[in-house]
């Protein structure tokens, strides 16, 4: 602890008050993800009138039960994972790609390439929104899984993600694989991308994470009941459409079972995901 | 492995190596396109195309019935971008009124969270700190979950008789019915009452100076307080990545020479910070400017339209009232923004101290430490992809 060997510092005290912050702010952080489940498994009434409580008398489960009854929830969960799932896989392997080509094949054109990627990650996603629906609408795929996923197949940010890596790794293998006479496709699909696994992990938990959490996309492409997603059929909860009352206790249940998947990614690779410095690209 | 292999294939074949490598430049043409093929479709299908027929929208008057391409739709010129930023209409009135209401978001929430996120790397990186862990998973968890979800959470939270609110109340104060409450939080400082007939007046996008200057209604603070919840462990992240970077030598020989705490930090940790804070706030700019999950899942631009983004006002203005001209209009506008905005602060943030490191010593920065400019490439995802949205 660089602080309390200064001179002039008041040792061990100070160390302890800024401990107690970090452990208050902490809680700030955690608690309410733990008034959501909470209050996920109280009545109505008692969710409303004591939402603070983390501890009930009459724990019930009858929210999740009303989610289930009540709402599309399974089928907003399954449109979420079919889009999730495909998204993931078309992005693993596109950018991957992509990646590769721009980071150590030469080809005319490849500066162009380059720049375009990098003034696709400057427009903002949410001024897209009417574009994107319009072309979508004149493809004729709109409302159906194709208008979903094909336009989030392919991330700029992943394809920079994933050339970065590539520049990083020696390329003495590779030119070995192609004295020993492989093409390039062989070069890359069984001898790079295999090396490339930590960086296809960032992919695929950044794709997992953002196409499960995205919204305003399938807003545009989608309006029929069977297409709706988690985020979208949470939304439409959100704005109260299950019974009267407040249903808060409902509409915290569905918020925190959307929230499992991504959470259970989180944890385990909590690593990866956040240790900036070693992982993904270094080395 | 094929290590061996390789140090001995190469060693003594490598001219004839490069002569190989040579023919390979040639037949690489088709396979370096075929490899960027299926994103430079995609994104070329998906964006640039897109963007040109919305291009083309924002000056027609589409209707939203059959193709905006067909012969039956005119074009108008520049009135859907005139009626909304030099009118008086309701037009105008609702385009000022987002304006309005994002940029004390942004004014909110972009320093908050930047500081917040310094704040929490600062603590986390303490050399002593035991279960260093622990904290960072509990700051950054609330950026991985949707923003539908927090936002779900955020409405219970911040309802009347809320969790919130019973915490206030243990203080003996009385909180506010938050999602409900339009008044502007510096209109509530200055104690309330109406507007002085001097700032009443339709002024600059069609909204008086006194509805300028009313601060982010009280149900904004809520939606502010969300994003700095939200993104601060992100950001935090960026931070904490580029203080192990600097290390704790250069903060060790500030110590010898006598410096204290406070000045090694401002004098000597935070200009080496520059180029990650830069980041942190041009990211925390574009996403505020994007305001959108939150607003279409909590509060649909309400009370009183003080939650009103220029983001929801454009889908709504298309999607909900079929005005697809004056809604892909607002998108634009909107895109100008952020670029202004993102170029402002690059003109002041980016030459303004002389003793700052060169942009020589930046790059070197840079190239030290890849993660660090590879993790604002996940953050972009995260932001433009809707996540946390800011």
């Amino acid at each position: 602890m660089a602080e309390s060997r200064s001179p002039g510092d008041r040792g061990g005290r100070g160390w302890l008050i800024a401990f107690g912050v970090l452990i208050l702010l902490a809680l700030v952080y955690i608690f309410p993800f733990l008034v959501q489940v909470a209050n996920s498994f109280k009545s109505d009434e008692e969710a409303t009138n004591a939402g603070l409580a983390l501890w009930s008398a009459n724990w019930t489960s009858a929210a999740y039960t009303t989610l289930f009854n009540n709402s599309d929830f399974a089928l907003w969960t399954m449109n979420s994972l079919i889009v999730t799932v495909l998204v993931t896989l078309g992005r693993v392997f596109f950018v991957s790609l992509a990646g590769y080509a721009l980071a150590r094949l030469q080809f005319p054109g490849r500066a162009v390439v380059f720049v375009m990627l990098i003034g696709v990650m400057a427009v903002p996603g949410v001024v897209l929104m009417i574009p994107k629906f319009l072309v979508i609408k004149e493809l004729g795929i709109y409302d159906s899984y194709p208008g979903m996923i094909l336009p989030l197949l392919v991330d700029a940010a992943g394809v920079f993600i994933m050339k970065n890596f590539f520049e990083s790794i020696p390329v003495a293998v590779e030119e070995a694989a192609r004295i020993d006479g492989a093409g390039t496709f062989r070069t890359f699909w069984s001898i790079v991308l295999p090396m490339a696994r930590p960086a296809l992990m960032t992919i695929i938990i950044l794709s997992f994470q953002g196409s499960w959490n995205e919204l305003n996309h399938f807003i545009i492409s989608t309006q029929s009941p069977g297409l709706t997603t988690l985020t979208r059929g949470v939304a439409s909860l959100a704005s109260g459409q299950l019974s009267s009352g407040n249903q808060y206790p409902i509409k915290l249940a569905a918020a925190t079972l959307m929230t499992i998947p991504v959470a259970v990614m989180f944890f385990i690779f909590q690593r990866r995901i956040m240790n900036t410095t070693g992982g993904a690209v270094k080395d | 492995m094929p290590v061996d292999t390789t140090t001995q294939v190469r060693a003594p074949s490598s001219a004839p190596g490069r002569q190989r490598a040579g023919k390979g430049i040639h037949n690489q043409t088709g396979t370096g396109w075929l490899f960027v093929s299926p994103t430079v479709l995609i994104l070329g299908i998906f964006l640039f195309v897109p963007v040109l027929m919305a291009a083309w929208v924002s000056v027609s008057d589409w209707s939203g019935r059959g193709s905006p391409l067909s012969s039956n739709v005119n074009f108008v010129g520049a009135s859907n971008y005139a009626e909304m930023l030099g009118g008086r209409g309701l037009a105008a009135r609702d385009f000022g009124t987002a304006i309005r209401n994002n940029l004390y978001y942004v004014i909110f929430v972009v320093p908050l969270q930047t500081a917040a996120a310094l704040g929490l790397a600062f603590m986390v990186n303490k050399r002593a700190l035991r279960g260093k862990g622990f904290f960072r998973t509990a700051f950054y968890f609330p950026s991985v979950t949707s923003s539908v979800a927090i936002t779900v959470l955020w409405l219970f939270l911040f309802s009347a008789s809320g969790a919130v609110n019973a915490f206030l109340s243990a203080f003996s104060i009385t909180g506010p019915n938050w999602f409900q409450d339009p008044r502007g939080v510096f209109h509530l400082l200055m104690g309330g009452g109406t507007a002085p007939a001097a700032l009443a007046e339709p002024g600059l996008l069609g909204i008086s100076t006194w509805e300028w200057i009313s601060g982010p209604s009280v149900a904004m603070c809520a939606f502010i307080l969300m994003a700095i919840f939200t993104t601060s462990g992100t950001f935090m992240l960026l931070f904490l990545a580029a203080l192990q970077s600097i290390g704790e030598e250069t903060d060790e020989a500030a110590m010898v020479d006598g410096a204290s705490a406070w000045q090694r930090f401002w004098h000597v940790t935070l200009p080496m910070l520059r180029p990650t804070m830069f980041t942190v706030i041009t990211l925390g700019l574009i996403g505020t400017w994007q305001v959108f999950d939150q607003i279409y899942t909590g509060s649909k631009g309400g009370p009183s339209k003080t939650t009103l983004t220029p983001a929801f006002l454009s889908y709504q203005t298309a999607f909900e009232a079929q005005r697809w001209g004056r809604g892909a209009a607002i998108a634009f506008v909107l895109f100008a923004i952020i670029v202004i905005f993102t170029l402002l602060q690059r003109l002041i943030l980016g030459n303004s101290d002389p003793t700052q490191p060169s942009r020589r010593d930046l790059r070197a920065q840079r190239t030290r430490n890849t993660a660090a400019t590879t993790v604002p490439v996940g953050a972009v995802t995260n932001s433009t992809g809707g996540g946390s949205g800011g």
